[in-house]
């Protein structure tokens, strides 16, 4: 298998918002001191008068965000996941929320692959939160190239939109030509043993998953759904109903996010036996992402774990 | 200011306050405190200040104005009926289900409103937002937003001022209710925010003083506000909680809570003969 090329989702993230303001004088970028962490700094140097920093201060931030959508522009609001969906999870709900303000917030350093920041900058209850917002878009792109996409189509849409990116560096997978839809789930590969549920950079670890499964003779289906939120219910009870099991695989809790909404749309639908890998209610802790990842089982090797257990049950 | 104009003003404050009282007592709750001793000051906005057109509340061009402390939404909407945006009958539907009238405002369902709120410290934001975007858009237009000195305790209206200062918006004017009264007592006893005006001139606004009643004053400061470049202004009006009802002037027990239909008699009757006065004169 040749080498993939590794970029963090961050990086499309500043690199879609440049090719949109080309485009749409109404795009702004809102930052919280981290310009050059949720990488809008590339935004801030090619269009400095359109970018504008809040200090740290997300409440304000988001606050700002929603002042600004009134007056018919667009911004991108960015900061830490921790800081954009938890300190300003009330500002998020009451001023964008609540009046469906076309404000799109741009989540970086979600999840556990933060790294050594350790557990205070992990966030792992982003997706339960901005889920439960009525109205709000939740988007968890695995790639490079589908976080780009995602920013775009978030543009698009009107309405709140919740975007979460990572920090680590992960494989490019998709063809540059991959048509990214709101929505919209994408079928990975075929199978019909048992079925992978993934989202953000567990989309990858499920494709691996998938060809040391698939070497034991196990047929697995690979869905990724960067669309938490809504979710594609067709995709995922056709899964439900051909693969008779799912696994959910996030790098999020498991309260909230990609697995339970998958649960509770099965629970209703078509009930089938479901297992949730992702953060088992407890907080992260310091060191390198990749052994973090490792530690916490959320790789390729991890899934295959579960998987074996989940169908010798 | 004309005798004139001063009187259409101090009537417009009259009817405002029939409404206020009128919605709460329908709605049997809400906030007629914060709201009675606003009067003035949203008489002042919709009947002088804001550059504004009922006939098109989505105007683009029109001034903002955001009402962060949301709970005064009955002097709001009061306003608003009064103005022309819809009928002053709709006061009698506040809080009920199937109103357009929410508790607090709401952005979607109310003509003239222009940013829902309620949550305190959360509007001042939303109004820096608004002046940016105005600046970014070179919209020659205002940006007004009304805070309690309660709110003032809110960490998010100190974000939001040391914004508005950066940015130099000096098109934004916030305007503080100084009634002195929260809910839970004296502002100086549960969370004092005093010395207000030097923490607006130190985080970098123009900072102006008024009697909150007084139309004279009220259209100086103004005035005075549209006059100041490169900065914000903050307009501290001094006003009486439950102005203009007898019973409830000063009681911070006002706060929160709806006149019985004994009360309601009361507030109506001495609002009625006041403006009768006022029309009077």
């Amino acid at each position: 298998m040749t080498e993939q090329k590794k970029i963090a989702t961050r990086e499309g993230y500043g690199e879609a918002l440049v090719e949109l303001a080309a485009e749409h004088e109404n795009l702004v970028v809102l930052d919280a001191d981290l310009a050059e962490a949720t990488k809008t700094s590339v935004f801030r140097k090619a269009y400095p008068a359109r970018h504008f920093d809040c200090g740290i201060a997300e409440e304000n931030m988001i606050g700002m965000a929603a002042g600004l959508a009134t007056m018919g522009l667009v911004p991108f609001a960015s900061s830490f996941a921790m800081f954009a969906a938890g300190r300003a999870f009330e500002q998020v709900r009451n001023s964008v929320g609540y009046p469906h303000l076309n404000v799109k917030i741009g989540a970086t350093h979600g999840g556990i692959s933060v790294g050594e920041d350790g557990a205070s900058h992990q966030c792992c209850e982003d997706f339960a939160l901005m889920r439960s917002i009525p109205g709000m878009v939740v988007l968890c792109p695995s790639d490079n190239i589908e976080a780009k996409a995602a920013v775009k189509a978030a543009y698009a849409h009107e309405g709140p939109v919740y975007l979460r990116f990572g920090r680590l560096a992960v494989p490019v997978f998709h063809d540059e030509d991959f048509h990214f839809e709101i929505g919209k789930g994408e079928q990975l590969t075929d199978g019909d043993d048992v079925a992978l549920l993934a989202t953000g950079l567990m989309v990858n670890e499920a494709l691996g998953a998938a060809r040391l499964l698939a070497e034991k003779g196990i047929g697995v289906r690979v869905l990724n759904l960067c669309t938490i939120k809504p979710l594609d219910a067709e995709l995922v009870l056709k899964a439900a109903r051909e693969c008779k099991r799912l696994v959910t695989c996030e790098e999020h809790s498991v309260i909230g996010g990609l697995g339970e909404a998958v649960c509770a749309l099965t629970a209703e639908k078509m009930p089938v036996p479901v297992r949730r890998i992702g953060v088992q209610d407890v907080y992260g802790c310091s060191g390198p992402a990749p052994e973090l990842l490792k530690r916490f089982g959320l790789t390729q090797e991890g899934i295959v774990k579960e998987v074996l257990d989940f169908l010798s049950k | 200011m004309t005798e004139q104009e001063k009187k259409q003003l101090s009537v417009l404050a009259c009817k405002i306050r029939l409404g206020i009282v009128e919605g709460t007592y329908h709605a049997k709750s809400g906030h007629p405190g914060g709201s009675l001793g606003a009067a003035e000051l949203f008489a002042y906005l919709y009947g002088k200040e804001l550059r504004i057109d009922p006939a098109k509340p989505d105007w683009p061009q029109r001034d903002r104005f955001v009402l962060s402390k949301g709970h005064a939404a009955p002097g709001l909407y009061a306003a608003l009926a009064e103005r022309g945006f819809f009928s002053p009958e709709d006061l009698k539907t506040l809080r009920q289900i199937g109103s357009h009238l929410q508790g607090h405002p709401n952005m979607r369902q109310t003509p003239g409103v222009d940013m829902s709120t309620g949550s305190l410290g959360q509007g001042v934001s939303c109004a820096v937002g608004m002046a940016l975007g105005a600046k970014y858009r070179a919209e020659d237009m205002r940006v007004y937003t009304l805070l309690g000195d309660g709110e003032i305790a809110e960490g998010q209206v100190w974000e939001a001022a040391m914004a508005a200062a950066h940015y130099r918006l000096d098109n934004l004017m916030v305007i503080v209710d100084v009634n002195g009264l929260q809910i839970d007592g004296a502002t100086k006893d549960v969370m004092n925010s005093e010395p207000l005006d030097k923490k607006f001139a130190a985080f970098g606004f123009a900072v102006f003083k008024a009697d909150g009643h007084d139309f004279e004053q009220l259209e100086e400061a103004f005035a005075a506000a549209r006059q100041i470049k490169g900065r914000p202004s903050a307009l501290l009006a001094k006003t009486v909680k439950g102005k203009g009802v007898g019973f409830m002037e000063n009681q911070a027990g006002w706060h929160g809570k709806a006149p019985n239909a004994e009360e309601y008699g009361r507030a109506m009757a001495e609002l009625r003969a006041e403006m009768a006065r006022r029309e009077a004169m």
